[in-house]
């Protein structure tokens, strides 16, 4: 299936939208890969315009002083929607999910998060009872993040039009004065940290979405980041950028990276912390845990003098005991990851070109 | 993790790095033949170890790869019928047909799924009889018997509405038709590890004798693939051509021949098209006449298919060792993993998608100062 760029040429007053090479929306577009990428950039930007929005951090950061005035502590706010299937995995559910997903974008923006909204779309049919649980444990969790959810809305779908529950949760948050985290503020020299072991939600939500079962429960690492982040900026004040690694894993997030930088990023594959199980079931279905979701984790880019000092303060929070130094910001090949391997060859990590499909042998 | 850690021992890797260019003399041409030796050596970047008198060339490997265009289409043809719930293993949704893939006719409202194994497929079929439920049946001898005992199954347990669509294709074949191209570059190859954990060693010796090449049955760790490297160009430098198992962990000489036994109660050998080589002569299964009633392509009548391959993909090429990826004028452009235009980019197991996947099409803007950037790290 060839590109077929004419159809980028619009008819005179058109909506300025380029059409996607695909006709309809695949599940690759919600992949956190290659794929969102260009639904974000080449849909949704250019049709909603705006600086803000263009900038493509986890949240938006706005001032609240009138004028062009930047002093003072701005407003950080953000949304995230949450479709997991099943509703209930080992260690979570969606609606802890739906709390910790939105406290997180706000805290890797360098904010205090304060308040949620929290929109529901139910299906007909789902028991009462799932809805009690769900609504527990966001509860628990905003009461954990310290977060109070303040305003919501509820919808009913027909049977068959939703997966028992959608959830929209939407956040808000102060970030101090003279505090400003940024993707665009990596330089050559800077050093990249990860809170501890990749591919641990993905993987427990696949194993058990999909049947399979391993010797161990692999268990979500959903948590909220806000208590970690706080030590991290209180032990570093010049942290240049925090991310969440979630959909498409830390590939997505170094690569958004690189390129919003302008800079090249180098990993150390021996140094990129994995749990035993998380390895053996990529091993065995032929995934990369490179491009799998991660719910309480976050990656930290920070000064090389200021490296370790953060690392040990990550380690000595509860969140971050498997913390690592995986990898370092380079001036070479801008916009590039590349992954050094354990046995000395390197090669370049791309963006996931659609949906991670298992593979036959 | 026991049994991987141990074979992907850096250190490890550069001793046998080290052997061979100690070892190597004058330029060899080697084929690893598996997609997923492909899929490695890229990944770990293993050619980039190696002298450079050796030169690997990815082998037609792949069975997402080379499963005909016609068979795509057949599979998508039944996948779109109403009535059918249409089961695949994960990489195979994405391979093009003549008019799209399997992803596509899913986000149409198609009943597409992903099994991970095919007796999952015939769990489906019982709990489902008011739908027909088709499995897509392809891949070498690895995956075959599997897909045999879920067609034995279904026809054990009478389930009417199980069919599977058959495309396999055997390895020996393929070998003999590329050793016997005129064109043939060569001089050694890489054996498929996972196809002689069924198969065993013995159908690779007619091979050897008749075209006088070394053939080590190789497995796909770093080490195992630098062990196979070593093992072929130690045959190819004392003029010697046998069949050698460097993966003695997984390879019995034998096999399995309770396998075997299935696949030949199963399935009869048959001529196959491969997509960007052909037709080679008895080089796939398909059903027996007894399994008449679980034959997707039987059942379903989906013959008058009309294909429509792109016409400047050159995996056909690539499959054969003749050229590399990144020779292909459209490689990273015009066909990438999203966008394939054929073979070699529609599975991560192909070259195309292997390099495509790690980067090698970016490689040349990796720039210090000017220059290519050092492709083997220092570090240690």
């Amino acid at each position: 299936m060839a590109v077929d760029d004419s159809r980028a040429v619009l008819p005179l007053g058109a909506c300025p939208v380029p059409q996607s090479r695909y006709e309809h929306i695949l599940l690759g577009h919600g992949s956190g890969g290659q794929l969102t990428a260009e639904l974000i950039g080449k849909l949704f930007v250019p049709g909603f315009g705006g600086d803000v929005l263009g900038a493509l951090e986890d949240a938006a950061t706005l001032s609240l002083s009138s004028g062009n005035g930047v002093h003072g502590p701005r407003l950080a706010f953000t949304t995230d929607s949450f479709v997991v299937r099943p509703l209930f995995f080992p260690g979570g559910d969606i609606g802890r999910l739906a709390v910790h997903g939105t406290v997180n974008d706000l805290a890797v923006a360098g904010a205090r998060p304060l308040f949620l909204s929290s929109a529901f779309i139910l299906e007909e049919g789902l028991p009462l009872d799932d809805l009690r649980r769900i609504v527990a444990s966001m509860r628990a969790a905003c009461a954990e993040a310290g977060v109070t959810l303040v305003t919501g809305d509820t919808k009913v779908v027909d049977r068959g039009k939703g997966d028992g529950v959608f959830i929209t949760t939407s956040g808000v948050g102060l970030v101090p004065e003279g505090r400003s985290l940024s993707i665009h503020s990596a330089r050559p020299g800077d050093r990249i940290l990860v809170s501890g072991t990749l591919g641990d939600h993905g993987i427990a939500v696949m194993s058990v979405r999909e049947g399979l079962e391993f010797e161990t429960v692999l268990e979500s690492d959903t948590a909220p980041l806000n208590g970690l982040a706080r030590t991290i900026l209180e032990t570093c004040s010049e942290t240049r950028c925090m991310r969440d690694p979630t959909r498409g894993g830390l590939s997505s997030a170094v690569n958004e990276l690189a390129s919003a930088s302008g800079v090249g990023v180098e990993l150390e594959e021996t140094a990129i912390p994995l749990r035993a199980e998380v390895r053996a079931a990529c091993e065995m279905l032929g995934l990369d845990p490179l491009y799998v979701a991660n719910e309480g984790k976050l990656i930290a880019v920070v000064p090389p003098e200021h490296a370790d000092r953060v690392l040990g303060a990550m380690r000595s929070h509860p969140l971050g005991r498997d913390s690592a130094l995986i990898g370092d910001v380079v001036a070479e090949h801008p916009g590039m990851v590349i992954l050094r391997s354990r046995v000395g060859g390197r090669r370049v990590v791309t963006l996931l070109a659609g949906e991670q499909l298992p593979r036959i042998c | 993790m026991k049994y991987i850690d141990e074979y992907r021992d850096g250190q490890a890797a550069r001793a046998l790095a080290a052997s061979i260019t100690r070892t190597v003399t004058r330029p060899w041409t080697i084929m690893e033949v598996c997609g997923g030796q492909t899929h490695s050596i890229v990944k770990y970047g293993i050619d980039r170890l190696l002298p450079p008198e050796i030169e690997l060339v990815h082998g037609p490997g792949c069975p997402v790869c080379v499963t005909s265009l016609e068979t795509i289409d057949r599979a998508n043809a039944i996948a779109s019928r109403p009535d059918v719930i249409f089961c695949s293993f994960g990489d195979m949704l994405r391979v093009p047909g003549s008019r799209g893939d399997l992803l596509q006719l899913k986000s149409q409202g198609s009943d597409v799924r992903v099994v991970y194994s095919p007796l999952d497929a015939v769990d489906l079929a019982a709990a489902r009889p008011d739908r027909k439920v088709v499995f897509f049946a392809i891949g070498f001898e690895t995956t075959a018997p599997p897909n045999a005992m879920a067609v034995w199954m279904a026809k054990k347990r009478k389930l009417s509405n199980f069919s599977a669509l058959v495309s396999h294709v055997l390895v020996p074949p393929m070998m003999n038709a590329m050793l016997g191209a005129p064109d043939n570059l060569v001089q050694g190859f890489l054996g498929p590890g996972h196809v002689c954990t069924v198969m065993g060693e013995s159908e690779y010796r007619p091979i050897v004798d008749r075209f006088h090449v070394p053939i080590v049955i190789t497995g796909f760790e770093p080490i195992d693939l630098l062990e196979g490297v070593l093992r072929t160009v130690e045959q190819l430098e004392s003029g010697r051509a046998d069949v050698e198992n460097a993966y003695a962990r997984a390879v019995r000489p034998e096999g399995n021949p309770r396998s075997r036994q299935l696949l030949n109660d199963v399935f009869e050998v048959c001529d196959r098209k491969w997509r960007g080589v052909g037709m080679i002569p008895q080089s796939g299964f398909r059903l027996r006449p007894e399994y008449r009633d679980h034959d997707a392509e039987q059942i379903f009548k989906v013959d008058d298919i009309e294909t429509h391959e792109s016409s400047i993909c050159i995996s056909g090429q690539i499959l054969k060792g003749q050229k590399k990826p990144h020779h292909c004028p459209a490689f990273g452009k015009q066909c990438t993993p999203q966008t394939p235009l054929g073979a070699t980019m529609v599975s991560s197991e192909g070259a195309c998608a292997a390099y495509h996947a790690y980067g090698r099409h970016l490689e040349a803007v990796a720039t210090v100062d000017g220059a290519q950037a050092p492709l083997m790290s220092t570090a240690t």
